[in-house]
């Protein structure tokens, strides 16, 4: 049977986690969800969540399997259509892909596990539009063409856009009004920053673009750079970098607690476009384009994780907290990125893993501590005890000591390797600074907030408002924080693979060859000067 | 073997306690109380089986990896230094563990404390044993935290989450500077264990680096050690319960530093600067908190700064820096921590008995509670440095040392006047702690409740031994602590250990006329103060009013959060023109930077010369655009002139030979149009003027900035030739791709992945806005104040008419248009849009109710199953290819192998194209229809006759 | 005046007219910004394949033939660009609805947001 399998999907694999949620919104969506209607329990709602999560579940072992195949080193390359890069669509399979996609799908089990413990029944459709998200994600992780980037990027876009109002409210949808004109607005830079790059290189496929842009005359480099840094303000939103953070703390406040989780992982989509455009492409070797983005990265990476953390201090709900301390991992990360070195992009890529899943954590955390609180909700004041006090306590404990970069917790290790890789650097004394201040002053927000929360309880006459949350809800979260924990333990393969995929991304023309092998490798010119195609037209019948 | 030491406490100790300390039964905490002790008695016992092979000068150490790739290593050492202090962590934490079973209330949670104190315990044996710095750091930090949780265990009250709070944020931040001169360290020297750092001393010290790891290192150090001006944390952490603070800031953690600084001096330790910075900030201190102490009226804040005086002593012999200054440091660390931890012990039982802590309201106690008197005095003695407990011996040694030193002559003369100013002050609050407590007349004020009497057994045990241990080695030190101290001293020196002789009397000489000459006036100091109770009315609350640590870090925090509160409400104010303003901006800055160094102009391309059409359509846009600029307030006209801008867009394409756009475009814009004017009826027909002069400008600047960028990057490349992989379509589109309309061929074959993608989006879009307005039409209050109401109750005969007629129209137009695609403009998406509006217009035409019933069925959930469908085809014909082995969307005429599929060449490239087909009509019509039943619903609800 | 000179500026009004309306307070002419925006960038992605004329990417038609590239990813860039504006139009429609206005901020201008107000006790 496995075999079987392996014969017909083996080698689709990379299209696969793609394909998967794909086909299974479409089933969804053929099955319908009751018109709306749908009750807590109803029967359609029931059958969604199976194939949901079973979807879900298929989804990580795939996601998994390419990792283990990257893990390997193949660096797997799909055509699409069979049209050889880099004229047709290719899809490309390296350590980072692999990882993230495998990051993507972990995180979307636990989050769909406590989406389906009731939020899930708050809308229509939720389960099918997740799919959707999944299938946008998956697919930006690992196209190999900078057009279906954008492609992809707006898939997961609109799903989000969905995602974001599911559950309706007034501060939805007043949150969905900015992050979708905001979103909007940057698709637009998005295709103006394509337009230039192809009418610079005249491709599209990343490998062919590294390539190209190597070879490019000073002035034409200069325009590339434009086109390039037009889409770093684009990926920069996404990421949440200053000046482009501000409209992230409002909103992931306001999406629902598994659908904040899940966006987690939509601030590193910007992260991994910069990484592939501005390390990789732009990286070291892109000749007259080289480092396109070095003045930028390092000191609004390290200003972002400032003002994050400053934002973490002012929050006056947990909420609002974790999204602001979302925003300062992020700055971490890029500062990380913006070093420019093998060591402190693995560094960094560590720490974005770690970052992802225990913020994810986070925001359900947040919802879980929230419903025990009565009116207060998630207000840093006061309140009635928590019913679970020791339960609810020791989770925000680790997942706040692990976000502030306590040892022996992942987030501890993630920010030593950025400091032990920054110190090679001429910029170690400001990264170092900032981190560890930033590290201090999170330890001293959260401490605070922890304190409020879980020890300056009002005696209430009555009996603690809420009774615990229900089991499936606690597991999912449970489960996502072992999940994070868990990279402590594997910190060692972990950091390998990391290693290994910094260096495979160092090695442009590897990966170049591999992509376009079947154009007989870069050597071949593969963009002609275009005058009207006089020359160039095959018709049937007509003789070459 | 050695990780066992630690795992016992960190594992069994944790669980086992927390599990017992939970069951709800009466035993649960005597139980709890049985399991922490004999956790910790099995890691002193496993320390003490250790014991001997170290003590034949042996190094126990066993070494794990863990993360290597950062140096971060799971390496033990056990050598004297560490079997000393992890002696007295366990040791004094099983007597510590014994008395607060007793302590403890019946309401405290017993098993969040045990095991909390077993983490503690745990932590503080990893950082002793730790070789790896690293691995060190883990521990320290986490000794931050498990202070934290038992400072705050009476969460209830304030002052316990002030201090917890205040302790984690000195000791933690203290701990991240260190983390930072130790990678530092590791920089420097290319590894983390100690095993191989020692020895590289000189190396270490000559290095550019040195300096600031030693800042940072120490910094870590004075923090966790309550050096001045980080003391401050110290007394406010007493608010936690008594045995934590006997366990935590007599024995173990303030200790922490004083091991570290013992632990590095092979590697930092001996050039000037330490010598200097470590002597000076522990001379400081000694006197300081001596002085202070002295006016404290609180049993355990007397304690407290007692401590920090002590921990001075400590640090500044470290800094002194001879071996001999070594042996007396290892010396009082174990004698500081029998008595102190002794006398909180009695502060303990005090408050325990009277319910009060407060000296002004205390004593006459000796009658009440005898035992505790004796033992109490017994430990003050030696606090005091009384002859012949062992308080006095290394005090004598202290002062020896500081003699030495002033040898030298400069400022290091002041070493033994402060040093003995500090013993004078140290008898003096000695004796006030005793005098006030137990004497001084009868009890002053106790509550009214309180019948002191002494405690049980188990309560007075562990001080008893204590008290004992400061007799015995006070009077005979060469048989009990000497050869731990040899050891230890030799361990932390690097060097066998000087020769020396632990004796009460070491004949007449300088240091014991110092320390008489300190008793006497000591004493004469406190009656002096004490006489008529002034002592109790002086404060040193108020003497350095603003400049005490405590108050500069409270206003500090304060200023800080109130700084971030602002910083952040300015930036982030919640105002989307704001967000969008710096978007656009952040662009415009990042854009033009490349072009700083010169930028490229007008390139060489042979222009094309503009009809006069061109030139009125142009000279039309322009109008349209000032025209929006200056009356988008006015939104119908607004939605009008947006329509001619689209229609220009349009004819553009038509002129510059893209047909496919051409009609692409043209069909959008009639759906979004309509939807526009759907819309519109469900806001108010003009919008206020509202934006300042000021903000108009600003954004009328970064608009023509923006046009300007756009413009001129059009016009560079417009007037430049291009390479391009287009060839290649050219080439391969009739050929393998089996149509000759490229553009369409490219869509629905060489980036038919796209189109995949995009129709995707199209979906989700749709559902999105069902999922939108779902739930909308049953809300109240009415939807429109002042905007017109967009029904089609009556539909005029023609609209009727001629619906009929454009139906079938256009279902063949769009056959037709479906069926050209692959060759001529036109393709699935235009066919569907067609189709779409065709429809539409049949909706007008036929009226709300019927069209809902026929469109609209289920909700909306039929298109929704068109669009599933649509994408279902689409997405199983690109699968289609894997049964022929082929990737994703490989299109039938990729080979030629399989004669059926060959006969038909069009097949799987117009089936995918029938999956867009059916999606773009699914979602355009969910689209207009949910809007239009929203509506419907509003005007049914009777605000609109 | 030249065809290209035409069209760079045209793209550039109308790019200028759709940020003005963009940084508008009203959903309504963001809404119309939006789409403008999209005009213009979809024109400029086309132009990147430089001016043609009588050249429609047909084969076997005309001797020259446009740069078919540019013309494919601008369709792709319609439709995405038409299914986003139907959905902010909803969205804006559906915000009003919730809010009572039609401000892109959900609150009329001068009062605070909710989310803003409130103090942290310790």
């Amino acid at each position: 049977m496995n075999a079987l399998l392996d014969a017909f999907f083996g080698a689709h694999l990379p299209v696969l986690p793609v394909l998967l949620p794909l086909f299974t919104a479409a089933l969804l969506l053929l099955s319908g969800d009751g018109g709306g209607q749908a009750s807590h329990g109803g029967a359609q709602l029931r059958r969604a969540r199976r194939i949901s999560l079973v979807s879900a579940v298929l989804g990580v072992l795939l996601a998994w399997r390419l990792l283990a195949e990257a893990a390997a080193g193949t660096l797997t390359v799909y055509p699409l259509g069979e049209w050889p890069a880099p004229f047709g669509i290719v899809l490309v399979v390296d350590r980072l892909s692999a990882m993230m996609l495998a990051l993507t799908w972990t995180l979307a089990v636990p989050v769909l596990w406590y989406a389906s413990g009731g939020w899930d029944a708050h809308g229509r459709y939720f389960h099918a539009v997740f799919h959707f998200q999944l299938m946008g994600l998956s697919g930006a992780f690992v196209t190999g063409d900078l057009f279906n980037l954008f492609v992809f990027f707006e898939v997961l876009l609109i799903a989000s856009y969905v995602l974001l109002v599911h559950g309706r409210g007034r501060e939805r949808f007043k949150a969905g009004v900015h992050y979708v004109v905001l979103n909007l607005a940057a698709s637009a830079l998005f295709l103006i920053g394509l337009a230039v790059v192809y009418a610079v290189a005249g491709t599209l496929n990343m490998a062919d673009l590294a390539l190209r842009v190597a070879q490019l005359a000073p002035e034409q480099a200069a325009l590339f750079q434009v086109g390039a840094l037009v889409l770093l303000v684009v990926f920069g939103l996404k990421a949440a970098i200053v000046p482009l953070y501000l409209w992230l703390p409002t909103i992931y406040a306001a999406a629902a607690a598994p659908v904040a989780a899940l966006f987690a992982i939509m601030t590193k989509v910007g992260v991994y476009s910069i990484v592939r455009v501005h390390g990789v492409l732009l990286g070291p070797e892109a000749g007259h384009a080289a480092l396109t983005a070095q003045p930028w990265l390092l000191p609004l990476g390290l200003l972002t994780l400032g003002l994050g953390v400053l934002g973490a201090l002012a929050a006056h709900s947990l909420a609002r907290m974790a999204a602001y301390l979302t925003v300062a991992s992020v700055g971490t990360i890029l500062a990380g990125v913006g070093l420019f070195t093998p060591a402190a992009l693995s560094a960094s890529l560590y720490y974005m893993v770690h970052s992802t899943l225990v913020m994810a954590a986070m925001f359900l955390l947040v919802e879980l501590v929230a419903a025990q609180r009565g009116d207060v909700q998630d207000r840093l004041q006061p309140a009635a005890p928590v019913a679970q006090p020791l339960l609810l306590g020791l989770m925000t404990l680790l997942a706040a000591a692990s976000v502030a970069g306590l040892p022996p917790l992942p987030g501890f290790l993630g920010k030593l390797m950025i400091l032990e890789s920054a110190a090679l650097t001429p910029a170690h004394t400001w990264v170092w600074a900032v981190v560890l201040v930033g590290g201090l002053l999170t330890l001293v927000g959260l401490a605070r907030a922890g304190t409020i929360l879980f020890w300056n309880t009002v005696p209430t006459a009555h009996a603690p408002a809420a009774s615990g949350g229900s089991w499936r809800l606690t597991s999912a979260t449970l489960g996502l924080l072992g999940l994070s924990l868990l990279l402590a333990v594997l910190a060692s393969p972990m950091k390998r693979y990391t290693d290994a995929a910094a260096a495979q991304l160092a090695e442009r023309t590897t990966y170049a060859n591999a992509v376009l092998a079947a154009q007989g490798g870069p050597a071949a010119a593969t963009t002609r000067p275009y005058r009207g195609g006089e020359g160039e037209v095959r018709l049937p019948g007509a003789k070459p | 073997m050695l990780y066992l030491i630690i795992l016992l406490p960190l594992l069994a100790g944790t669980l086992l306690t927390g599990w017992s300390g939970t069951r709800p039964d009466a035993q649960g905490g005597s139980r709890t109380a049985w399991l922490a002790a004999t956790v910790t008695a099995a890691a002193f016992a496993l320390l003490l089986i250790q014991a001997p092979s170290v003590f034949d000068g042996r190094v126990l150490l066993s070494h794990t990896p863990w993360v290597p790739e950062i140096g971060l290593n799971l390496g033990l050492r056990l050598d004297g230094l560490a079997l000393m202090f992890a002696l007295l962590i366990t040791g004094i934490g099983l007597l510590i563990v014994l008395y607060a079973h007793n302590y403890l209330g019946a309401d405290d949670p017993v098993g969040k404390f045990y095991s909390t104190l077993m983490l503690f315990m745990a932590a503080m044996l990893g950082i002793v044993l730790s070789d790896n710095l690293l691995l060190l750091i883990v521990f320290w930090e986490l000794t931050s935290i498990s202070s934290f949780l038992l400072v705050g265990y009476w969460q209830h009250k304030p002052e316990a989450r002030a201090g917890a709070r205040m302790a984690l944020a000195v000791t933690g931040g203290g701990g991240l500077a260190m983390l930072g001169g130790f990678v530092l360290l590791g920089q420097i020297a290319g590894t983390y264990e100690l095993s191989e750092l020692i020895g590289q001393a000189t190396r270490i010290q000559a290095d550019p680096r040195y300096p600031a790891a030693l800042v940072l290192i120490l910094l870590g150090a004075f923090t966790k050690s309550a050096q001045f001006p980080f003391h401050f944390w110290l007394p406010q952490a007493m608010a936690a319960p008594t045995p934590v603070s006997a366990y935590l800031h007599s024995a173990t953690m303030v200790k922490a530093g004083i091991f570290l600084l013992m632990r590095l001096t092979p590697v930092i330790g001996g050039s000037e600067l330490f010598m200097g910075i470590v002597t000076v900030a522990g001379l400081l201190t000694v006197t300081f908190a001596a002085f202070i102490a002295l006016f404290k009226h609180d049993l355990k804040g007397l304690l407290a700064y007692s401590t920090v005086s002590h921990l001075g002593l400590i640090t500044c012999l470290i800094g002194l820096g001879s071996p001999l200054a070594a042996v007396a440091a290892v010396f009082h660390i174990l004698n500081h921590a029998s008595f102190k931890a002794a006398l909180f012990m009695s502060a303990g039982i005090v408050d325990h008995e009277t319910g009060t802590r407060d000296m002004r309201r205390l004593g006459g106690l000796w009658h009440a509670m005898p035992w505790t008197a004796t033992l109490a005095m017994t430990a003050a003695a030696a606090m005091a440095g009384v002859p012949p407990f062992n308080g006095f011996l290394s005090k004598e040694m202290f002062l020896t040392e500081a003699v030495t030193f002033a040898q030298a002559g400069g400022w290091r003369t002041l070493v033994p006047v402060l040093a003995t100013v500090a013993a004078l002050c140290s008898v003096a609050y000695s004796l006030r702690l005793v005098h006030d407590t137990f004497f001084n007349g009868g009890p002053r004020d106790l509550p009214a409740d309180a019948h002191p009497h002494d405690p049980p057994l188990g309560m007075r045990l562990p001080v008893m031994l204590l008290a004992a241990i400061c007799v015995i080695v006070g009077v005979m030190p060469a048989l009990t602590l000497e050869p731990l101290v040899r050891l230890a001293s030799a361990a932390m020196l690097g060097t066998p250990a000087p020769e020396f002789h632990l004796a009460l009397w070491h004949g007449l000489n300088l240091p014991l006329l110092l320390s008489a000459l300190a008793l006497v006036l000591g004493a004469a100091l406190y009656f002096g103060l004490a006489r008529s109770g002034r002592l109790h009315r002086l404060s040193s609350e108020d003497w350095f009013g603003v400049l005490t640590g405590l108050h500069l870090f409270t206003r500090g925090v304060d200023r800080l959060f109130g700084m971030a509160g602002r910083a952040t409400a300015l930036l982030e104010n919640g105002s989307l023109q704001r967000y969008l303003a710096w978007m656009v901006f952040s662009t415009l800055v990042v854009a033009v930077a490349p072009l700083l160094g010169g930028a490229p102009g007008t390139g060489t391309r042979a222009l094309l010369p503009a009809s006069l059409v061109a030139v009125v359509l142009w000279a039309l846009l322009l109008v349209a655009c000032a025209w929006l600029v200056l009356r988008h307030h006015q939104r119908f006209e607004s939605v009008v002139v947006t329509g001619v801008v689209g229609l220009v867009t349009a004819l553009t394409f038509v002129s510059l030979s893209a047909p496919d756009l051409a009609l692409t475009q043209l069909s959008v814009e009639v759906v979004s149009t309509v939807l526009l004017l759907m819309g519109l009826a469900l806001l108010p027909r003009q919008s206020p003027r509202e934006s300042s002069t000021a903000r108009r400008l600003r954004d009328a600047a970064l608009a023509l900035a923006g046009g300007g960028g756009v413009a001129w990057l059009a016009w560079v490349m417009l007037t430049r030739d291009h390479d391009s992989i287009a060839w290649y379509f050219l080439n391969q589109s009739a050929i393998a791709g089996g149509g000759t309309n490229v553009v369409n061929v490219i869509l629905v074959d060489f980036r038919g992945y796209d189109t995949f993608g995009e129709i995707t989006v199209l979906g989700i879009a749709a559902i999105g806005v069902l999922a939108l307005m779902e739930g909308m039409r049953t809300r109240r209050p009415p939807m429109d104040a002042e905007g017109r109401s967009w029904t089609f109750a009556t539909q005029p005969l023609m609209l009727r008419v001629a619906a009929r007629m454009v139906l079938p129209l256009a279902l063949v137009v769009t056959i037709y248009i479906f069926m050209r695609g692959h060759n001529l403009p036109g393709g699935g998406f235009i066919a569907g849009l067609v189709t779409a509006v065709a429809l539409v217009l049949q909706y007008m035409a036929m009226g709300q109710t019927r069209a809902e019933t026929l469109l609209h069925a289920g909700s909306g959930s039929r298109f929704v199953r068109w669009i599933g469908g649509g994408l279902a085809i689409a997405g199983l014909t690109g699968v289609g290819a894997f049964l022929f082995g082929r990737p994703f969307l490989t299109s039938a005429h990729g080979h030629p192998a399989v004669p059926v599929l060959g006969e038909l060449p069009l097949a799987t490239a117009a089936l995918f194209d029938l999956g867009v087909y059916i999606t773009v009509v699914g979602a355009t019509l969910l689209t207009l229809s949910t809007l239009g039943s929203v509506t419907r619903e509003t005007t049914a609800a009777g605000e609109h006759p | 005046m030249s065809l290209e000179f035409l069209l760079a500026s045209g793209i550039g009004v109308v790019t200028a007219t759709g940020i003005y309306l963009l940084l508008r307070g009203r959903t309504w002419p963001v809404v119309i910004g939006l789409s403008l925006l999209g005009y213009a960038v979809n024109v400029f992605i086309f132009a990147m394949g430089r001016l043609w004329l009588d050249a429609a990417p047909i084969l076997g038609g005309a001797p020259r033939v446009a740069d078919p590239l540019p013309q494919a990813l601008v369709l792709t860039a319609i439709v995405i660009g038409f299914a986003t504006t139907g959905f902010v139009i909803e969205l804006a429609l559906r915000s009003r609805h919730e809010t009572g206005t039609d401000h892109v901020d959900g609150h009329e201008p001068g009062q605070r947001p909710a989310a803003h107000a409130g103090s942290v006790q310790q």
